[in-house]
């Protein structure tokens, strides 16, 4: 009865090619930002925002990355925890050695940083693909860790190979990082950060390069027989994915955390961004956030939820009686939709227009 | 079997390579110790190791060629045949009732996987089936250590442990190895026995072969497919007591798997004598290169080694070893 689009007209090609083609879903995603920026910030408690709100964010900048590169250009990766360790890193490097460097900048450059990086492991896809490339990413993966572990030169040699944020601000007396920074700061920093790259990840994919990914993705020879550079067209995926990963590997380091080791970039943080975006959604940006908040949240509801129904159980069975769940709920969410929450999302608009007069 | 000319010469080129590096390095820099007997040693006892891979790799292919699924699970089936053998075995059955046991424990699982989970998502695409057997491996591994709990366990099936010395005392090798690679050999001889001559075997192979002749001609898809994962997790069972009597049992056997992944790719995903090659290669190559070059850059290269070595591998032989030729159609 509200979500339709009639009376609605599109007179120029600008329109029709709108993110937002019916206006609601523009003011429904106006209304959603303000409640982000405003109404979060007003209402949440600093342990809501500093434990749930800024790892989502975190992890759903690193599932746009990984979407990039595998759900739009369809090279599968299990990398990503390097990748986001090689963002974390750098931007430690960066504000370490050049303590004057706007933290913008840092991040910024980092990502580039990772995305150089991400070329370079890239590289082996123009010969390999599928589980083949996967198993390849591994490699970038242990390797990456390795390296940050093994040389001290990394962690400024800190003996326990720990990295921790130096305090930073943006703008007058508003920490960033380091220990006096609020989270309510962070949140906005790393929220309004989030909305921009996500804007721009949105607009790549609906872009030249965005269609050619999407070419490769659906048949890759066919796509190189249409005149497509393959060559080309996969390092741009894999150095705007790394990118991504790269500054989310940051603010996990400088936002979330505070002070993190190699170890917290392991393989299972690969897993946990692949998941996210299958779970969320293949090749959809809004995927990606669906896809990081049920998983940021799935844990928290599992270690909670036997105390709300009263059931006290042992700590470790209640990890492994977690990881049962964990699994069964992944299995389950499959088999019902294996297009991700994304597609439920678009099944429920599209039954909304015709509500609440199917016929 | 027919193998062709470049895959031999690939294999003796790695095997130069990975001889005439060590010893170079050894010539070159005063860090590292190199002498015949010395490398021998480290080179067996690699390969032995390597024959630990093989086995958990194995399992990865039966999967693959049969139903094309990637099976993730395959280290998660390990650690719970594992766990499930050590604990009846510490509730007092005897070693052959545990193992007995144990497999009709596997086949109950497989059948579970195929009715629960492979049976709603036919025809999805390989990456929704990977995605779904790392499900799988979260609920195995959360199952195991619920039941029989998460310590580590020893696991003595009564192999001999100690070392023992050959070519006057120069050249140590663990008789656990060498048992179990016997073992190890054994079980790949009753596999291909059992895909050679028994009609089971041909229907696998037919399927393998191709999915939609194989149903076309009667073979129950369903059915074909518990039988081969029932094979898979006998072949984890085996993985699993080797794994354990070595390491003891504990969860760090799930991440075996890991380590398979690289012996896949450098064998094949669809071959098994790709899958064996590919992890004695892999098991001598990361111990070689632990020993000999990592003194180089600090040690620990063991942890990525594999990987890298099936990365530069796959760039110039994308399909593996023995691998099918990987051709395209638009």
């Amino acid at each position: 009865m509200f979500y339709r689009e009639a009376g609605q007209f599109k007179t120029s090609y600008q329109a029709d090619q709108a993110i937002f083609p019916i206006r609601q879903d523009l003011y429904a995603y106006i209304a959603f930002l303000a409640v982000a920026f405003i109404g979060v910030p007003l209402l949440a408690s600093d342990y809501f925002l500093s434990t749930l709100m800024l790892p989502f964010l975190v992890l759903a900048l690193a599932a746009i990355g990984l979407n990039i590169l595998t759900g739009y250009a369809g090279q599968l990766s299990l990398g990503t925890g390097g990748f986001m360790a090689t963002g974390a890193f750098a931007a430690y490097k960066l504000s370490t050695a050049f303590p004057d460097m706007h933290l913008i900048i840092v991040f910024l450059l980092s990502g580039l940083i990772t995305a150089g990086v991400g070329i370079f492991f890239g590289i082996p896809s123009l010969r390999i693909k599928g589980f083949y490339l996967a198993v390849a990413t591994l490699a970038s993966q242990f390797f990456l860790i390795w390296m940050f572990n093994k040389f001290g030169w990394f962690t400024n040699y800190s003996a326990s190979g720990v990295i921790s944020a130096p305090p930073r601000t943006v703008f007058g007396d508003f920490y960033i990082t380091g220990p006096q920074a609020a989270p309510v700061t962070k949140y906005l920093f790393c929220l309004s950060f989030v909305v921009l790259l996500a804007l721009l990840a949105k607009n790549l994919t609906r872009s030249n390069i965005g269609r050619k990914w999407m070419a490769i993705r659906d048949m890759d020879i066919a796509a190189e027989i249409i005149g497509i550079p393959m060559l080309k067209t996969k390092l741009i995926a894999f150095a705007v994915s790394s990118f991504y990963c790269g500054i989310a590997g940051a603010f996990w380091a400088f936002l979330y955390t505070g002070s993190v080791e190699p170890l917290a970039f392991d393989v299972n943080r690969s897993f946990q961004v692949l998941f996210m975006i299958i779970i969320g959604g293949l090749g959809s940006i809004m995927g990606s956030f669906l896809g990081a908040a049920f998983m940021v949240l799935l844990p928290i509801f599992l270690t909670n939820a036997p105390h709300m129904v009263g059931v006290e159980i042992s700590v470790s069975t209640l990890s492994h009686l977690e990881a049962m769940v964990f699994g069964v709920l992944i299995i389950f969410f499959l088999i019902v939709e294996p297009h991700g929450l994304a597609r439920l999302w678009q099944i429920f608009k599209e039954k909304m227009r015709l509500w609440p007069f199917p016929h | 079997m027919h193998v062709e000319r470049s895959v031999l010469t690939t294999i003796g080129a790695m095997l130069v390579l990975m001889t005439a590096l060590p010893w170079f390095v050894g010539q070159v820099s005063e860090d590292v110790f190199f002498e015949w007997p010395f490398f021998l040693e480290v080179a067996i006892g690699g390969l032995l190791s390597g024959v630990m891979y093989s086995l958990v790799a194995l399992g990865f292919v039966l999967i693959f060629k049969a139903s094309g699924v990637f099976n993730f699970a395959q280290g998660a089936m390990v650690l719970f045949a594992a766990l499930s053998f050590v604990g009846l075995k510490d509730l007092g059955v005897p070693l052959w009732l545990c193992f007995i046991l144990t497999a009709g424990i596997m086949t109950l699982v497989a059948m579970t996987i195929e009715r629960l989970v492979l049976r709603p998502l036919v025809n999805q695409e390989p990456i929704i089936l990977f995605m779904v057997t790392i499900g799988i491996a979260y609920v195995l591994d959360g199952l195991g250590q619920m039941i029989w709990g998460s310590e580590v366990r020893m696991l003595d099936i009564g192999l001999p442990q100690d070392p023992s010395f050959f070519f006057d005392g120069k050249i140590l090798i663990n008789q656990f190895d060498m048992f179990a690679a016997l073992i190890a050999g054994a079980l790949v001889a009753a596999l291909v026995i059992f895909f050679q001559y028994t009609k089971t075997g041909r229907a696998l192979r037919a399927v393998a072969d191709d999915h939609q002749a194989a149903m076309s001609v009667g073979i129950p898809l369903q059915h074909i497919w518990v039988v081969v994962w029932t094979v898979a997790g006998l072949v984890a069972l085996v993985a699993g007591i080797m794994w354990g009597g070595k390491l003891g049992v504990q969860f760090s056997l799930a991440l075996i798997a890991l380590k398979a992944l690289p012996v896949l790719i450098l064998g094949g995903f669809t071959s098994i004598p790709g899958a064996i090659i590919g992890g004695l290669i892999v098991g001598a190559g990361e111990k070689v290169s632990e020993v000999f070059l990592g003194p180089l850059v600090g040690g620990g290269i063991e942890d990525w080694f594999a990987y890298m070595l099936a990365l530069v591998f796959l760039v110039f032989r994308p399909q593996g070893l023995f691998g099918e030729k990987i051709i395209e159609r638009v």
